[in-house]
């Protein structure tokens, strides 16, 4: 086991099965999957060799859903019921997608977050990402043979709480057990470090589809360490084809064209864009629906030119993530280009200018994020790693609560280690107050009308009292994932109300069970199937680890409680081959519950051993 | 083997096996940080039963918050005072000393003047100039909690670094604001 090693000597964890987990980068542009495969990251590819999965859904007619290159190769035929870069909706509500105008898709707006009307119905942003999770899934359990453990997801390091939730949201619809959201550019850290054995700070510049991330991290003795993380959930190559889609448009006198011309004419703008990292030019060339055609040349000249300022977009974030760091320039040892918009000659050589070193490029920006997600997933899912690290990552954006004016009061600051907890005092400002109503922001802005709204709630049950007396006590947990949880109590009256939100836009259990009947009779059959594979894989995990931690330290506990832990182990035991999902999730809860006093002495032992530990090196000092 | 009990009330300083001192050892506190949390951290209970994930998460979530509180001279001189059963008052105590208040009326009109100006110069001075105000305000703290043990002093010291860290925040925000 990965976790306790303080095993007496001659007393080691048993081997155990490797258990299947994977890393999953589910890109704007491009998806992968990758596994750890004796020891080494590899990412998995399809029956016809292909590592990328085109992030392109399409949905017809008679239900049926195509993901990858064949929905790809319908775009510019059936534009309106193909998705593309559907990341860029990802918790997004329509006010947030300025640039929507130009896409060419029927967006229904919704509460929290946009949606797409298709042939095939209304789909929110989490269906059709679920459905490219969904051919990964099954591309990886083919090709591993057997039913995944769990996954890690990537997410962009600078997504907000609404995008991480709706990304962890996507994955469970698939029937994916998320093993933890992990931040793109530290998983591409990971991927390099491990790789190299560096030590030292390195930045991550990554551009890559529809979104810039930039991170800052020291990595030292096997500590993966984020120091500040900064970007733009909005900023990627979509842009630069946009920007010659709209020269190609002017240079051909156009202006409102269908959806399809749109689709057709953005395609060949990337296209165009992928030439001119060979060559110096390039020629455009299109037909247009109305018989128009379109012929521009366009030089890497023009190209540099009109995206220079998306350049500038990207180097701002970056001098802020090494003000953040409280570092300079000249700190940084090396450069970390990820993502395919790397590959720009221009965005290479402004990183280089200003790191005034030459970026690394020797891992495959496409890859690396998805090579790294599995090394972490491998780690996660307990399989024993040859060395021992860790990660510590950051939230990307500062978390608070509105108070009087509509100004915002920061109750955790952007670039905070995570897991992380903040709690802060409130009081009420009118005589006899019951109520108090929080709003939950996230940003950097001083007015909330300026930040991401991302809660409301309202404490109730506040005893009457003098204004200004009460205390409202309000605590912000963000857990490994990224994720918030806000609870508020009052604490003076020593009656204490308490609530626990979830943002508004994140499904509930129903909504998944809802969303899944919806789907048709053998797709119910399946999930059936899988949710009682998933209870079975995770009630042998259960089973296997208790029953290391016995071996190791059952030493801890006396005589009548073993026999209890080992009664309940039992019961699961005979169970957990049988069909009986229900009986299997209970027994489950049994054995976590009579383990609880158990693992809190565990912890006890560990935590004083790492104690003990400091006092040696103290002393060889 | 006997469990030692670690207790998770204990304080931050002992927490990481460092002295109850406001002057520490950085190396040394980085070092046991990253011990601690390689043996607390989510990452090395998600494969392991609830409750061990659960206590994991508490535990990270506070070795965290501990590194957080003594990083910073501020957070760490409030906590050593309250450790010690003397409140900072740093919302309600606003009687500073005249020449203080004098001199921050003038850091807040050269940020006004250096934000108008959009003079990344004048920043980049001011900024310099806070840090050092700010080591001596540290060295001063150092000086009244190890040495002296005069906490009403302290306190002082620690409302000031409050004021300091505020003007700090705002030079930041300045930084950020012009290079948009």
């Amino acid at each position: 086991m990965a976790l306790l090693q303080i095993a007496e000597p001659g007393l080691s964890a048993a081997p155990h099965q490797h258990r299947l987990a994977v890393g999953i980068d589910l890109g704007t542009t491009n998806s992968l999957v990758a596994t750890v495969r004796n020891g080494i990251s590899v990412v998995l590819n399809d029956d016809d060799g292909a590592a990328l999965l085109p992030s392109v859904v399409r949905y017809t007619v008679d239900g049926s859903v195509q993901v990858g290159l064949p929905a790809q190769a319908a775009q510019n035929a059936d534009p309106q019921n193909t998705i593309v870069s559907v990341k860029r909706f990802m918790g997004r509500g329509l006010k947030d997608v300025g640039d929507v105008v130009d896409l060419p898709y029927r967006v229904v707006d919704a509460p929290g977050m946009l949606q797409l009307r298709t042939v095939a119905g209304v789909k929110s942003p989490v269906e059709v990402s679920a459905e490219i999770l969904k051919v990964l899934r099954d591309r990886a359990e083919r090709s591993l043979g057997g039913a995944l453990v769990g996954a890690v997801i990537t997410v962009p390091a600078y997504f907000d709480d609404a995008q991480r939730q709706a990304t962890k949201d996507a994955a469970r619809l698939a029937g994916i057990n998320v093993l933890r959201l992990l931040n793109e550019p530290t998983a591409a850290a990971i991927a390099y470090g491990l790789d190299n054995a560096s030590e030292g700070v390195y930045a991550v510049y990554d551009l890559g589809g529809g979104t810039f991330d930039i991170s800052i991290l020291r990595l030292s003795k096997g500590v993966f360490e984020v120091l500040a993380t900064n970007g733009d959930s909005a900023l990627g190559g979509d842009d630069f084809d946009q920007r010659i889609y709209c020269w190609t448009l002017e240079k051909s006198g156009l202006s409102q064209l269908s959806a399809n011309d749109t689709r057709l004419l953005l395609t060949h703008a990337r296209a165009a864009k992928e030439q001119l990292s060979e060559h110096g030019q390039t020629q455009l060339t299109a037909v247009l629906s109305g018989g128009e055609v379109v012929d521009v040349t366009l030089t890497r000249e023009d190209f540099y030119a009109m995206t220079q300022n998306l350049l500038a977009r990207t180097l701002q974030p970056t001098r802020r993530a090494l003000r953040d760091a409280k570092l300079g320039v000249d700190d940084v040892r090396g450069v970390v280009m990820v993502g395919g918009s790397t590959r720009m000659p221009q965005v290479q050589r402004a990183v280089a200018e200003y790191f005034k070193q030459t970026p690394l490029t020797n891992l495959d920006p496409d890859k690396v994020v998805a090579l790294g997600a599995a090394i972490q997933a491998n780690v996660l899912a307990g399989n024993r790693s040859a060395d021992d690290w860790l990660l510590l990552d950051v939230i990307p954006l500062s978390l608070g609560i509105e108070t009087m004016g509509g100004l915002v009061e920061k109750i955790m600051p952007r670039n905070s280690t995570i897991p992380s907890a903040r709690a802060q005092e409130f009081t009420t400002y009118k005589d006899g107050q019951t109520a108090m109503s929080i709003h939950v922001v996230q940003g950097e802005r001083e007015l909330v009308s300026d930040c991401r709204s991302l809660a409301k709630f309202e404490l109730r049950g506040i005893p009457p009292m003098v204004a200004g007396s009460a205390r409202i006590r309000v605590t912000f947990q963000v857990d490994a994932d990224g994720l918030l949880n806000v609870s508020a109590r009052e604490t003076n009256s020593g009656i204490e109300s308490a609530v626990t939100v979830k943002p508004a836009y994140g499904l509930q259990e129903d909504d998944i069970t809802r969303m899944l009947q919806d789907g048709n009779q053998y797709a119910r059959d399946d999930m059936l199937a899988r949710a009682l594979r998933e209870q079975q894989t995770e009630a042998r995990q259960l089973l296997e680890a208790v029953d290391n931690a016995l071996a190791q330290d059952g030493a801890l506990l006396d005589e009548p409680a073993i026999r209890q832990i080992r009664t309940c182990m039992n019961d699961l035991s005979s169970i957990v081959d049988g069909g009986d999902h229900g009986a299997i999730k209970h027994s489950i809860e049994a054995l976590n519950q009579a383990t609880v006093n158990f693992a809190q002495k565990r912890m006890d032992q560990s935590v004083a051993s790492a104690l003990k530990g400091h006092k040696l090196s103290e002393l060889e000092n | 083997m006997l469990p030692i009990s670690a207790d998770f009330q204990q304080d931050y300083f002992s927490l990481f096996g460092l002295p109850l001192r406001f002057q520490l050892d950085r190396n040394a506190l980085e070092q046991h940080y990253r011990t601690l949390q390689t043996q607390v951290h989510p990452d090395k209970f998600s494969h392991l039963s609830q409750s061990e994930q659960r206590l994991s998460m508490q535990w990270a979530t506070r070795v965290n918050e501990a590194y957080q509180t003594l990083c910073s001279p501020l957070a760490r001189g409030r906590y050593l005072l309250s450790l010690h059963g003397v409140d900072t008052q740093e919302e309600t105590n606003t009687a500073m000393p005249l020449d203080f208040l004098m001199e921050q009326m003038e850091l807040r009109e050269v940020l006004e003047a250096a934000r108008r100006n959009k003079d990344m110069a004048a920043l980049d001075n001011m900024e310099a100039r806070v840090k050092l105000t700010v080591n001596e305000l540290q060295q001063q703290l150092a000086l009244e909690l190890d040495e002296k043990q005069d906490y009403a002093t302290a306190s002082g010291l620690v409302r000031k670094l409050k004021f300091m860290e505020k003007i700090a925040e705002e030079i930041g925000a300045a930084f950020d604001e012009l290079d948009s």
